[in-house]
């Protein structure tokens, strides 16, 4: 397949692996974060950790968007199910992941409500064209990648008048999350997580540019490489990190040049700005309550904005909800703790029954672990494969 | 009495809708079994018409097997409904080493189905139970109201026979076999999904729906000591030789780069954000058996119209956990879950 086999060669991977193996420094470790799900994701689906060092380690951020996503914005959405006539639409993983009380959209769905899996915000629009007697609400998730679809959306329905669709917004931004990991106590104090420079987000800077992270190095001194989600921008990103350690460098340097510019792209953004603004606090789960972390819809389009159509869902109504008491997930998503710290992992939580987010999505750290992961941690990897 | 003044009028094949008298067991059930059912899959067994059918007893041991077809779209590239009706069970009896003999039908219409679908879908029944030397003879149909059903469900349950001395089981595979599949991995899930709803995308893979005895016939042939055959349905690849780890008690470990996947399976897979090895195959087969024997098998999977892309893609492993591993592409390592709740796409 081509612009997606070249990113997965063996032996470019074999080079990459060397010439890091070489940049070393034995004597010390390398503690790098990838912040997205998609770097999760390729480095446990493509086994890229088994290239590495021992000395190299990578730690799983926060940049998955159902993970990030607290329970008491789900509680609002199953809330609204159960109190109006909507049909709701929502990208799929969204529809396993635990809400308060053992609910989730799956299982409400299950129960009778009418919930939609769609792949697009076109697709929400269509279910709205083509029930326009009955409230079609998007329930928009993600991070800056996500954002711009759900704009157009908004903007759709208003040009084309389709007053029975609703936008139900809960997207967030990333460098915000950012500053909220490094600004947590663990990280900031270095004691119980050390992050000694990050894989820069992929998708994400292909919208808001690379120059947004440059707070990154100036303020924490920590280096940023913005890396593709194939595995071989993982491990390229991650001998760029290398070497700016190794020289006692912090920059922001950009990996994924071929998708992502310094600029990002500006008319996404600028139809972003046009249809949302700032919040002033947005919870996010494992980071708590950020500041201007996340965006509302703007009051020109308050028409479509299910929090003005549905009393539930306004921030007035908003209760915080609390995770699973033994689930890790705040704690994984901060780095903290790995997924096998969890004394759920593997026993309570499973894909197939997951009790917190980071075990849903397969860009969330626990699953990821758990799918791709585990047999490291067995004795089955002694056995002799030849 | 003819049919033709059995009945008032003729079934309308062309605009015709199934009702709910089409159920009832009345004259209208009557005239739709035998303008349409009977006029497709008459043979001499389901010619007796009674509630049960009498058939002669083949005097080895049977095998018997029942599958339920609920699938979205009815129709899709490369077969519907009712072609993948016959070969689901006719497969299920195959992988114990069967000879598929008889298939019962039964059928789960919604008012208001279209009778020309219907007469389609029962056309490619008789075209695919011919093809597999099955004969279809007992039905049943049912009728439930608009709303409640999907169109059509079919369920089939087929007969067959087996030699005795076979021993082919999910149990039986040990340390030192080797895997073997028939063929490229995902081509029906993608298909079905390129016609889904909300989700069309052009390609020009086809579903694999195939009925696999014949194969399994030239494979049994050999004589060689299989010891696992199966077929990689729902949850695909990755799903089955789980199950068949966690049944043998043992480990697989399989090398990425030997698994045929079609480049257009792999397209559609990376677009949707799907794992092609956990996509429905309809016409491919799992085969586990000794390593000496396994070249021997290839060879003859091969000359088979249906398995001339089969290839060995990995073998069992002592494992304690039963993991089924893979040494990927790249170059790493990594577990090849069970498949958790349906496929999912990605977000992002």
């Amino acid at each position: 397949m081509k612009f997606i086999d070249e990113y997965r060669q063996q032996d470019v991977a074999k080079h990459i692996a060397k010439k890091i193996a070489a940049a070393v420094n034995p004597e010390r470790s390398y503690h790098i974060m990838e912040f997205c799900g998609g770097h999760t994701h390729a480095i446990f689906r493509y086994g890229v950790q088994d290239l590495m060092p021992a000395n190299v380690q990578y730690i799983h951020g926060p940049g998955c968007p159902v993970c990030v996503l607290p329970m008491g914005r789900i509680d609002m959405a199953i809330q609204l199910m159960k109190t109006e006539d909507v049909i709701l639409c929502t990208y799929a993983d969204m529809m396993r992941v635990p809400a308060s009380g053992q609910e989730s959209l799956l299982k409400l769905k299950a129960a009778g409500g009418d919930v939609r899996m769609v792949y697009s915000t076109q697709d929400a629009l269509n279910i709205a064209r083509n029930n326009p007697q009955r409230q079609v609400v998007f329930f928009a998730i993600g991070f800056e990648t996500t954002t711009p679809p759900t704009a157009v959306a908004i903007k759709q329905a208003q040009a084309q008048n389709i007053e029975n669709f609703s936008v139900f917004c809960n997207h967030v931004l990333t460098p915000a999350a950012m500053t909220g990991l490094l600004e947590s106590p663990e990280v900031a104090q270095g004691d119980q997580v050390q992050i000694d420079g990050f894989l820069g987000p992929s998708h994400v800077s292909s919208i808001i540019g690379s120059k947004p992270y440059e707070f990154v190095p100036q303020t924490y001194g920590k280096p940023v490489v913005i890396a593709g989600f194939e595995p071989l921008d993982v491990m390229q990103a991650t001998l760029m990190v290398i070497n700016q350690i190794n020289q006692n460098r912090a920059e922001v340097e950009n990996e994924y040049s071929r998708v992502v510019t310094p600029e990002g792209n500006r008319k996404a953004c600028a139809l972003v700005d046009e249809v949302m603004t700032l919040r002033d606090s947005f919870e996010w789960r494992g980071l708590g309550f950020i500041a201007n972390s996340a965006l509302k819809i703007r009051p020109e389009f308050s028409q479509f904005d299910a929090e003005q159509r549905f009393a539930c869902l306004r921030d007035s109504a908003y209760v915080i909800a609390s995770d699973h008491k033994a689930c890790e997930c705040p704690s994984i998503l901060r780095g903290v703790k790995k997924p096998t710290d969890c004394s759920l992992f593997g026993k309570a939580c499973t894909p197939e029954n997951p009790m917190g987010s980071c075990m849903v999505s397969s860009e969330g750290a626990c699953a990821a672990y758990w799918s791709y992961g585990r047999f490291r941690d067995t004795h089955s990897t002694e056995v002799n494969c030849a | 009495m003819t049919a033709a003044n059995r009945f008032p009028g003729k079934l309308n094949l062309r605009t015709g809708k199934v009702d709910m008298s089409h159920g009832s067991g009345g004259r209208a059930s009557a005239q739709l079994i035998e303008q349409l059912f009977v006029k497709h899959l008459d043979n001499p067994l389901l010619a007796q018409g009674n509630d049960g059918t009498v058939f002669p007893s083949p005097g080895e041991q049977l095998v018997m097997s029942t599958d339920s077809h609920v699938i979205s779209p009815l129709f899709f590239p490369g077969g519907n409904i009712g072609s993948l009706a016959v070969h689901g069970t006719v497969n299920d009896l195959a992988m114990s080493g069967a000879r598929p003999l008889y298939l019962s039908a039964g059928f789960i219409l919604e008012e208001g189905f279209p009778l020309a679908d219907l007469n389609t879908i029962v056309a490619s029944m008789a075209q695919a139970a011919t093809a597999a030397g099955v004969q279809i003879i007992t039905g049943d149909t049912k009728v439930v109201e608009k709303g409640k059903g999907d169109g059509v469900f079919i369920n089939t349950a087929g007969v067959g026979v087996v030699d005795s001395r076979r021993q082919i089981s999910g149990e039986r595979a040990q340390a030192g076999d080797v895997v073997i599949v028939s063929g490229s991995m995902g081509d029906h899930g993608v298909a079905i999904m390129s016609s889904r709803e909300n989700l069309e995308f052009e390609t020009t893979i086809e579903s694999d729906s195939a009925a696999l005895n014949g194969l399994i016939a030239d494979m049994l042939a050999t004589e060689a000591d299989i010891h696992c055959l199966r077929d990689p349905t729902r949850g695909g690849l990755a799903t089955t030789l789980n199950e068949l780890a966690q049944q043998s008690g043992v480990g697989i470990k399989l090398k990425e780069q030997a698994i045929p996947i079609k480049p257009a399976v792999h397209a559609a897979c990376e677009l949707l954000g799907l794992d092609p090895l956990y996509v429905a195959n309809e016409g491919k087969l799992i085969c586990i058996c000794p390593a000496k024997q396994a070249q021997q098998l290839l060879a003859v999977m091969r000359q088979h119209p249906l398995g001339s892309d089969a290839a060995i893609i990995g073998e069992v492993i002592e494992d304690p956990h039963h993991f089924v591993q893979m040494e990927t592409a790249f170059g790493g390592n990594r577990i090849v879950d069970w498949l958790a709740g349906e496929q999912l796409p990605r977000i992002c």
